[in-house]
């Protein structure tokens, strides 16, 4: 009968002889534990050591293929086509000596660089795979399967590596990939990176990384004591990157290039209602495939010392002083301060004074009597050094702003620059000068401190053409999922609202047209007969300035530059192009926007190809020797 | 309530036993873990924040007497069963078995709190229904009903370990309550049918894989009887001194399956030897006599069967984890206390231990 009502009656005592019993059979469960360790431990240890000695577990890493590049059209730029790579797991090796020497021999790679490579990895398990060299041949390959015995320790690994159809086609722009360095895996954000991994180093490939790398894959397999393989332990699948549809044309890209030959210079396209580049050439460009497979050194001098600077991506890292394209902003901020209009005169002596200081036009002979649309047209320095110093440097400045100069356009791309806007607030905190009225006049004319990046004259450009709405330049119209749908699309923002008079963006407008298509206009070689093109030439002046004397003659070492939009009425895209030592904005950057813009009409359906120029298209590829 | 006395009594020597074990655990889990390439917090940090929040949890347990669970214990009974049920029907489903219960702010595993709300259940049955002598046949018919209705659902989900665990502190408490041999012997002739028919109609196919693998590691060697093979390499190639911290070439290879949560007492005989592992096992066996002492030494039934059946709950996690670390039980997912990574694991040792300590500290107030 249970006894019921009464809580506590006894306690532990009457059950402690069942406890104590209880605690006997624990002790003996115990022990029995204690027998089986010391029976593994102590009497089995010599065969589960040997067991565990023949136990080889490798990790095989499978890099996960990367998105593709695709332009506007959905046409393949960058690909990716296998490659080989030769790995050593260092706990396998049994002659490390004898195996060097035998890869030098067939890799033909220097021991001690064979060498570094493999110490390059310390404090990482032994027992992962050490890359020592990438893309094997086959007979390289073929020799490795056939050794695998005599030489121990060694695995090939097969990686995606990118393929580009179109060559050095947009170079800067793409960027290029190589294997990840030593410091930047010591870098934050790098982390989940492994010695031997391919990331991009520069351009989309480096900016888009995250979308583009995909997740790594690896498989896990049991070899024998000799490295034979016994079975696929455990496998992860790697996840392929996803694709990137860029804004640009690759036909409108390859015109470019070609306009721009082998000079050191930069063109950019860019839609003035988007802000998609179509176009993004920067030159001489670079072979990215070479530093896929590990670049040689002569290879890697010959960029380094050419006085171009291939390696360098001019569009967005390209400083210069916007020369005479920055008349545009003068003439825009003395219209909207009413300090001249339409009819205002500046009579032009080919000179200008200013205290002590002497500022010449470019033509020493003087325009004579001009208005705003002759001034544009005919790049008179002296109607703008008036205005300027009208306006001082912090009103040039602030408009200079509104156009998104000073400041990176935010691309998208690492490594923009912002050049460089002046005010007298920045010069006296820098020099502890104060700003000097005599150095307003060469900024206003776009020399001086000023300086802006071509792709930021595109950009400044469109402001004028849309009657001052600039979408923020981009590159990247969509990426795409595994499947190939839109996983994000990039809809144009607006980067600058600029809150000017439409009448004056139009009296500026005017005077570019003129610029293009009146007589003595100084931009005559962009000038199209199907459609109308307004633009502005500068000339910048890349020289030290003696002391705060500025009107000594400047030397030689004058780029090109050239702005442009089209069609006048209604436009579309705007165009900005700096040809390096170019000499005059006129003549070799004005042709080049010339040929750039032809041809986005061309592919457009509104200029017709002449039936000559489609069999110079289709011989494109042939040396250009010819033309020299 | 809070009496001077309480403090003195109460065993600072057992609280750093649980700490030491812990702070191995923490260290053979970094081991453990360092071949991993995982992103966020390490796991062996991790461990130590949920070390401190058990710690935490001890001293809350020890400032409230524990005879509050002796009235609140069918209402938290009946609180888990409900949620046993909702995981069945609204259960989060992971590596094919659906355990998980979603809170909303949390999720948890009900069928963990079943091992210690089952303890306070059946002690407080037995305080409150006693019966001269030993127990019959008649006397433990609801206790058998407690203990089956919640290792059904558990088995259901499928969480065999658990159910398992669950069935044998229930065991042990009854028989320190006191059971006659003739209810055991004729438990065993009606379990042999009962195997049979589970063998041929309950369990799953992984399941009766296990086991038979448990018999014959050699008949998959690839699949689960390779973790036993795996593990018996591993501890017994640490031989007597092991090899050392960090160079267990069976852990760094991974050669172990969950090295850092089930299997990681193997990791820490291959890289401690015998050695190593005698003094854990010491170290266990002291917590384990320690509550049994507990349990004689107090002076009501409730506390008495609170600390049987919380001592066996730690007992059997010890003894079925390194069983089958060292291949003596078939691969049955059984965390070691304190040792092994996890919070619910340790959080459940962690009450466990607060609720020892609690009893200890009160055997002088009746």
């Amino acid at each position: 009968m249970p006894l019921k009502g009464q809580r506590y009656i006894r306690g532990g005592q009457d059950l402690s002889k069942r406890l104590y019993l209880i605690s006997l059979a624990a002790v003996a469960i115990f022990l029995i534990i204690l027998s089986r360790l010391w029976f593994l431990q102590f009497i089995e240890v010599g065969r589960l050591r040997e067991m565990s000695e023949n136990n080889r577990l490798r990790f095989i890493p499978v890099a996960a293929s990367r998105g593709v590049l695709l332009d506007r059209n959905s046409k393949i730029i960058v690909n990716n086509t296998p490659s080989f790579s030769l790995a050593v797991v260092p706990n396998e090796v049994r002659d490390k000596d004898y195996l060097l020497d035998n890869l030098a021999q067939v890799l033909r790679i220097e021991k001690s660089e064979l060498l570094a490579r493999w110490e390059r990895v310390k404090g990482r398990a032994k027992y992962f795979p050490v890359v020592l060299a990438s893309g094997l041949t086959r007979d390289q390959v073929e020799y490795f399967e056939e050794n695998a015995l005599r030489l121990s320790g060694l695995e090939i690994e097969v990686k995606p590596v990118r393929e580009y159809p179109e060559g050095m086609l947009a170079s800067h722009l793409l960027g290029y990939i190589a294997e990840v360095s030593e410091k930047e895996l010591e870098m934050a954000g790098y982390s989940e990176f492994n010695p031997g991994d391919y990331i991009g180093k520069n351009g989309i490939e480096r900016s888009y990384e995250k979308y583009l790398h995909g997740e790594d894959g690896g498989r896990q397999i049991e070899v024998d004591a000799r490295g034979r393989f016994l079975r696929v332990m455990n496998e992860s699948l790697p996840v392929p990157g996803q694709s990137l549809v860029l804004t640009i044309d690759s036909d409108l890209q390859k015109a470019s290039e070609k306009a721009l030959g082998d000079k050191a210079a930069a063109a950019v396209v860019m839609d003035v209602n988007s802000g998609e580049i179509l176009s993004f050439a920067s030159s001489p460009g670079f072979d990215p495939a070479l530093f896929t497979r590990r670049l040689s050194p002569e290879q890697w001098a010959s960029y380094l010392e050419d006085k171009r600077n291939p390696l360098e991506n001019k569009a967005i890292r390209g400083q210069y002083p916007p020369g005479s394209t920055f008349k545009i902003v003068t003439a825009l901020a003395g219209l909207a301060e009413g300090l001249i209009d339409e009819k205002t005169e500046v009579n032009c002596t080919g000179e200008y004074k200013l205290g002590n200081g002497t500022f010449r036009c470019w033509n020493k002979k003087g325009h004579g009597k001009m208005t705003l649309r002759g001034a544009l047209r005919e790049s008179c320095d002296v109607y703008f050094y008036a205005l300027g110093e009208k306006l001082g440097v912090d009103r040039i400045a602030m408009y200079a702003r509104k156009f998104g100069l000073g400041e990176p356009t935010g691309i998208g791309m690492d490594g923009e620059k912002g050049g460089f806007v002046p005010s007298s607030e920045w010069k006296e905190k820098k020099t502890g000068i104060k700003w000097f009225r005599g150095e307003t006049l060469p900024v206003s004319i776009g020399q001086g401190y000023l300086t802006a990046t071509p792709l930021q004259l595109a950009a400044m450009t469109s402001g004028l053409a849309t009657d001052g709405k600039i979408y923020r330049p981009h590159i990247v119209k969509r990426i795409l999922d595994r499947e190939g749908k839109t996983a994000k699309e990039f809809s144009p923002e607006i980067m600058k609202n600029i809150d000017l008079k439409p009448e004056h963006f139009r009296l500026v407008r005017e005077g570019l047209w003129a610029v293009v298509n009146e007589p003595r206009g100084t931009g005559a070689a962009a000038r199209l007969y199907e459609v109308r093109v307004a633009g502005k030439t500068g000339t910048s002046q890349v020289v030290k300035m003696k002391d705060s004397n500025l009107s000594v003659a400047y030397k030689h070492r004058d780029h090109a530059l050239f702005v442009a939009f089209a069609p006048y009425d209604k436009p579309e895209i705007a165009v900005s192009v700096v040809v390096e030592h170019g000499e005059h904005g006129g003549g070799s950057a004005a042709s080049v926007a010339g040929q750039i813009l032809r041809k986005y009409f061309e592919l457009k359906g509104v200029i017709k190809r002449p039936a000559s120029d489609s069999e110079d298209e289709s011989s494109e590829d042939e040396p250009e020797g010819n033309e020299e | 309530m809070i009496d001077r006395r309480l403090f003195t009594s109460f065993d600072w020597k057992v609280l750093l036993l649980i700490l030491l074990i812990t702070a191995v655990g923490i260290l053979n889990i970094y081991s453990a873990s360092a071949s991993y390439r995982i992103a966020g917090t390490p796991y062996a940090l991790k461990q130590f924040y949920w070390s401190v929040i058990g710690i935490g949890l001890i001293l809350m347990i020890c400032s409230i007497d524990y005879h509050v669970l002796e009235d609140v214990s069918y209402w938290f009974y009946g609180l888990i069963i409900i949620f046993l049920l909702l995981v069945l029907v609204v259960g989060k489903t992971s590596m094919g078995a659906t355990r998980w219960l979603n809170l909303g702010l949390f999720t948890m595993q009900p069928s963990e709190p079943m091992k210690l709300v089952i303890i306070i259940t059946l002690a407080r049955y037995f305080t409150r229904n006693q019966v001269p002598g030993l127990l019959g046949i008649r006397a433990i018919f609801v206790p058998l009903l407690i203990l089956l209705l919640p290792a059904a659902l558990i088995v259901k989900q499928p969480d065999l370990g658990t159910a398992i665990m669950v069935c044998l502190v229930a065991a042990t408490i009854t028989i320190a309550v006191g059971i006659r041999w003739s209810v055991i012997l004729s438990f065993v002739l009606t379990g042999i049918p009962v195997l049979v028919i589970a063998w041929n109609f309950l369990l799953h196919t992984y399941q009766k894989n296990r086991v038979l693998n448990f018999l014959d590691p050699e008949r998959d060697p690839l699949k689960s009887g390779y973790h036993l093979i795996q593990s018996k390499i591993a501890v017994g190639s640490g031989g007597v001194f092991g090899k050392g911290f960090m160079h267990g070439t069976q852990t760094q290879l991974r050669f172990l399956p969950e090295q850092h949560t089930d299997f990681a007492f193997s990791v820490f005989a291959e890289e401690w030897g015998l050695l190593g592992s005698v003094i854990v096992l010491t170290l266990y066996l002291a917590l384990i006599l320690w509550g049994l002492h507990v349990a004689s030494r107090c002076n009501d039934r409730f506390g008495t069967l609170l600390a049987v059946g919380v001592t066996a709950m730690l007992f059997w996690h010890i003894v079925i984890n390194m069983g089958m670390v060292i291949g003596l039980f078939p691969v049955v997912g059984v965390p070691l206390p304190f040792f092994s990574y996890g919070g619910t694991s340790m959080i459940t040792s962690m009450v466990g231990a607060g609720i020892l300590l609690n009893i200890s500290m009160r055997r002088f107030m009746f």
